[in-house]
């Protein structure tokens, strides 16, 4: 029962439902969870050092491949012929950036901690 | 609960764990952890996303087709990435990076495509609720169509500007030259307005035919903007990129109304700007000086008079005898290190040193290479410990304590006219005091200029011995007869 009082807030976090919803409502929701995590962004990633700048910057790379939901919504949902292969493109695309980016932040960490042997 | 609710609660989860993989990132340790969370977060996305309501609508229509498509885009991504990525030498980074970003940016700008397209034919050929929901998102400025222009706008110059940088950091023959048209500007300049009125068009119509013009026209943008910037100024870019590439994704975030795009996104975005702006301090120069000034390319001073017949040339076996001799040594390496490949080399040499009781560090200058931090990652990988890498605000007032600087391959960020010299192009920009050391030895192979294309003092300093050879043999023979002493 809790849980689901709890989950009723969800929507100002991440509803994909927007029924209901008027259109500028749905963009000040977005627009707020935008400028809050850009905030915690900019609080968080002012405590990276130097040293870790390059591993950020590809460990950042990976993240910013999430579009990769969006692409497999789209694609997925078979709707046009265009739209599929733009969606199926952005897949593949959007992987690639995800794997490699997380892969290569990986590689470069393991040489920070080199194993003791 | 509803199957939505399960999904909204998955993507809260990734986001959670993004900022705590953004966290974790603030130390060499935690960071480990920190990418596999992030890593882990993306995989929860991904598998949320494959039970939205639109996938599984279209699973109940064509049964299970669209999931093996989708299985295998997706499989053949992440094959192609993790194999990159295995397979890229250290020494690339930046060009990788590069390259990841431009498909980033691509793929928010075809995630836009193909919600334009499949909104367009819903609104057309749909029935039912469906339908009005689809043309009532076409209304001119929406939000969906705002976003669509901008996921569009910012997606292709991420593309195209990320593939430029990639072909200058790897070289290729045809980006060997920076592009210096002398209408550059005005071209930029006509390429923007063209953008902003296509961008009106997107916003208020909706049309494909914008959008496609937008494309090409950002994509034009992206390429003419990053094509006349120089080598040295390439940590700026990337990390601009890598800002554009996440909002790109906030952007697409806003068009398919998805919090976790909107996140992550604009995390990444966060990051892009503060490196940055860390960048650009450390150059002392402004950004928009970086995109669209280019140096001040004519020398005020040449280099005959700063360098005539000061200039000391030392051999090998000189240069062995001084080293023997310090008991303090700080190497200083540039973007000159990482083209010759010495890391390992490096490593040798301080291996020696070490043996002998001399104390060895290495002065990291903030933009000492091709992205930020890439000369830790080089030193890292021929394993250096971290400690060892100071940086330069922490190593800077120990310079006069050291009894031999080496520099390998960096110039502009120890040319002492920086700080003496108010009239030179890097007047006032932060370097490492090596001249301050009792001995400088500048392993280069000639007195060619750095990137700022102007005479280092420090080359014709009293206490600075040159040596002329490639930075990986340099070393190779300093550290052989060093170890025959």
């Amino acid at each position: 029962m809790t849980i689901d009082v709890l989950l009723h807030a969800l929507p100002l976090l991440g509803a994909t439902e927007t029924t209901g919803e008027d259109p500028a409502s749905t963009f000040i929701r977005l627009l707020t969870v935008f400028l809050l995590a850009m905030w915690v962004g900019f609080e968080v990633i002012t405590k990276v050092p130097q040293r870790l700048h390059t591993p950020l910057t590809s460990g950042s790379n990976a993240i910013s491949g999430i579009t990769v939901v969006g692409a497999l919504v789209v694609a997925g949902s078979l709707t046009t012929g265009f739209g599929t292969l733009f969606g199926l493109l952005a897949v593949l695309l959007a992987m690639i950036n995800v794997a490699g980016g997380f892969v290569v932040t990986h590689r470069m960490l393991e040489m920070f901690n080199p194993k003791k042997k | 609960m509803s199957s939505q609710a399960w999904i909204n609660l998955a993507y809260l989860t990734a986001s959670m764990l993004f900022i705590v993989a953004f966290k974790q990132m603030s130390g060499p340790r935690t960071a480990v952890r920190g990418n596999l969370l992030g890593a882990a977060g993306m995989a929860i996305a991904i598998l949320a996303a494959c039970f939205e309501q639109p996938v599984v609508a279209s699973i109940g229509r064509h049964g299970i087709w669209p999931l093996l498509l989708l299985g295998l885009f997706a499989a053949a991504g992440g094959g192609i990435g993790a194999t990159m990525a295995r397979r890229w030498p250290m020494t690339g980074m930046p060009q990788m990076v590069a390259l990841l970003n431009g498909f980033g940016g691509a793929a928010s700008m075809l995630v836009a495509a193909a919600e334009l397209t499949s909104t367009r034919a819903v609104a057309r050929f749909a029935e039912g609720p469906s339908q009005a929901q689809a043309a009532a998102s076409l209304d001119p400025w929406t939000q969906f169509a705002v976003a669509i222009g901008l996921a569009c706008l910012i997606g292709s110059v991420t593309l195209t500007g990320s593939l430029v940088a990639f072909g200058k950091l790897q070289e290729l023959p045809q980006f060997k030259k920076p592009w210096m048209n002398p209408n550059r500007h005005w071209i930029n300049l006509g390429l923007a307005v063209a953008a902003v009125l296509l961008l009106w068009g997107v916003f208020s119509t909706s049309q494909l035919l914008f959008f496609m013009l937008l494309v090409v026209v950002a994509a034009t943008l992206g390429a003419t903007l990053t094509l006349p910037i120089g080598g040295a100024d390439m940590p700026v870019v990337i990390c601009l990129l890598n800002s554009y590439s996440g909002l790109a994704a906030a952007a697409a975030g806003f068009v398919i109304d998805n919090s976790v795009l909107v996140i992550a996104g604009s995390l990444v975005g966060a990051s892009g700007l503060i490196l940055t702006a860390i960048m650009c301090r450390a150059m002392n120069r402004s950004l928009t000086g970086v995109l669209f000034g280019g140096l001040g390319t004519t020398a005020s001073v040449a280099a005959d008079d700063v360098y005539e017949g000061k200039i000391k040339a030392a051999e090998t076996e000189e240069l062995a005898m001084v080293l023997e001799q310090a008991d303090r040594v700080v190497i200083v390496p540039g973007y000159g290190l990482a083209v010759a490949q010495a890391q390992h080399a490096v490593r040798e040499l301080s291996d020696v040193l070490e043996a002998r009781g001399t104390t060895v560090e290495y002065a990291i200058h903030p933009v000492a290479g091709r992205m930020p931090g890439h000369m830790n990652v080089l030193l890292a990988e021929a394993d250096i410990p971290y400690e060892k890498l100071r940086e330069m605000d922490d190593i800077n007032p120990t310079f006069p304590e050291t009894d031999v600087a080496i520099v390998i391959g960096a110039n502009d960020v120890v040319n002492p006219s920086a700080r003496t010299d108010p009239s030179s192009p890097i007047a006032g920009m932060p370097i490492l005091d090596v001249d301050k050391a009792q001995t400088v030895i500048v392993v280069k192979r000639s007195l060619s200029p750095g990137f700022a294309g102007i005479p280092n003092p420090l080359f014709a300093a009293d206490n600075t011995l040159m040596y002329f050879a490639d930075g990986k043999k340099a070393l190779i023979d300093l550290t052989a007869a060093i170890a025959q002493a």
